[in-house]
């Protein structure tokens, strides 16, 4: 199965990147053997539009499920439309994110953890 | 009076920029005030307008026919606003991010996009004594106000009368759209090493697009000689000092006009003014 985590860093012992949209690297993972596949983030640097960036890049990518943790509204809406399980990360590598997932630990998530950015607060 | 534009604006906000607006265009007289901060327009406060008309600003978003769609995917790739995702089924289309820049229509090989009409604000219209009103209002969680001043620049672009527009703060592409066409540019700021960096970067704006422009101190007291020095490094004429009062804080907040409750301030802006046409006629 192949699952992508949101990632500060390039390999399995790199820390999960709070963040969806403006994370650093993803991971995509396959679950059985543990080979995995970096992917730089591009839409790091988008003005608006930086989840639905990221989350079509992983569909691209043939990802099964998603483990990351503040997901925003229209990449919610893609994964969920996309029918892709989105799970909340815990603190810590990427690696025992894997092995939570694996174990069944992971909170599933389906509606957006936050609200997005742009324009709140105005 | 022959018709010019002056643009008023500042590199941040919450400067004086609606302050100066109103005031100004009020003591002009027979003025045209502009509100183009269409994300927080707020000058019908001072003003009191009596509105005379409302128009409802459209934009053209893409809808996808997906019985003739192929997914494949160039609407999506020309997208520079991420607002097209491609699903193994279906093209998501996120109304809220869409730009109407055209691209998606434009890319379609098989012309299966569908222009659809979407509201993003309105455009109002009215007088408020002797200045004529107009304010634009962004809808709230829309991309850009960049439509709104399309259209208000339509509205006023052949006015015979001086047009006083409070632009929106920043100086991102709402800023340079409103500021087009001014035959002035009243740069407001205030005399702290923040309100510099941020002045600085809106003297930046003006200096490329070639347009005169000229300095207002509000908040004026200790700290003006920064502001000061830097303008005169730039060559940039100061042309009024607005001094810090708790009463004008009071007034603000109040939504009264300035000049009305301070004969001093009467009178900064009646130099102003003056001092602002003069600029103009050079």
């Amino acid at each position: 199965m192949k699952i992508a985590v949101s990632s500060e860093g390039k390999t399995l012992e790199a820390r999960v990147d709070s963040r969806f949209g403006r994370a650093q690297y993803f991971i995509i993972v396959d679950s059985e053997t543990m080979d995995y596949k970096v992917i730089d983030n591009a839409a790091v640097a988008q003005g608006s539009g930086a989840g639905t960036k990221a989350a079509q890049t992983l569909i691209d990518e043939g990802i099964e499920v998603l483990i990351s943790s503040n997901v925003g509204p229209n990449a919610m809406e893609v994964f969920n439309a996309a029918e892709i399980p989105v799970y909340k990360a815990v603190d810590g590598d990427i690696k025992t994110n894997i092995e939570e997932f694996k174990k069944g630990s992971l909170e599933r998530i389906a509606e957006a953890t936050n609200k997005g950015h742009h324009h709140e607060g105005h | 009076m022959r018709g010019f534009k002056i643009s008023v604006l500042s590199g941040k906000g919450g400067t004086g920029k609606t302050t100066v607006s109103v005031n100004l265009a009020k003591v002009l007289n027979n003025s045209v005030y502009v509100d183009c901060d269409v994300e927080e327009p707020n000058g019908y406060l001072f003003l009191n307008p009596q509105i005379e008309e409302e128009k409802t600003v459209e934009v053209i978003i893409p809808e996808i026919n997906s019985d003739k769609c192929t997914l494949c995917g160039e609407c999506v790739k020309a997208c520079r606003f991420s607002a097209l995702t491609k699903l193994i089924k279906k093209i998501l289309v996120f109304d809220h991010l869409c730009h109407s820049c055209g691209a998606c229509f434009e890319m379609c090989p098989y012309d299966t996009i569908i222009e659809k009409y979407k509201p993003i604000g309105t455009i109002r219209k009215g007088k408020a004594q002797s200045v004529d009103f107009i304010d634009g209002k962004l809808n709230y969680g829309e991309a850009t106000g960049v439509p709104i001043l399309k259209e208000i620049n339509k509205l006023i672009e052949n006015v015979d009368k001086p047009v006083i527009v409070d632009s929106p703060p920043g100086t991102s592409c709402p800023v340079i759209h409103s500021i087009e066409g001014s035959d002035l540019c009243i740069l407001v700021t205030e005399p702290t090493p923040y309100g510099l960096h941020d002045f600085d970067l809106a003297v930046q704006l003006v200096k490329q697009r070639g347009i005169p422009m000229a300095a207002v101190i509000n908040k004026a007291g200790e700290g003006d000689n920064i502001i000061e020095e830097y303008c005169e490094k730039e060559g940039i004429k100061v042309l009024a000092k607005i001094p810090f009062k708790k009463e004008f804080a009071e007034a603000y907040s109040k939504g009264k006009l300035l000049i009305e409750v301070d004969n001093e301030v009467r009178e900064i802006f009646d130099k102003l003014s003056t001092d602002a046409l003069e600029l103009i006629k050079k």
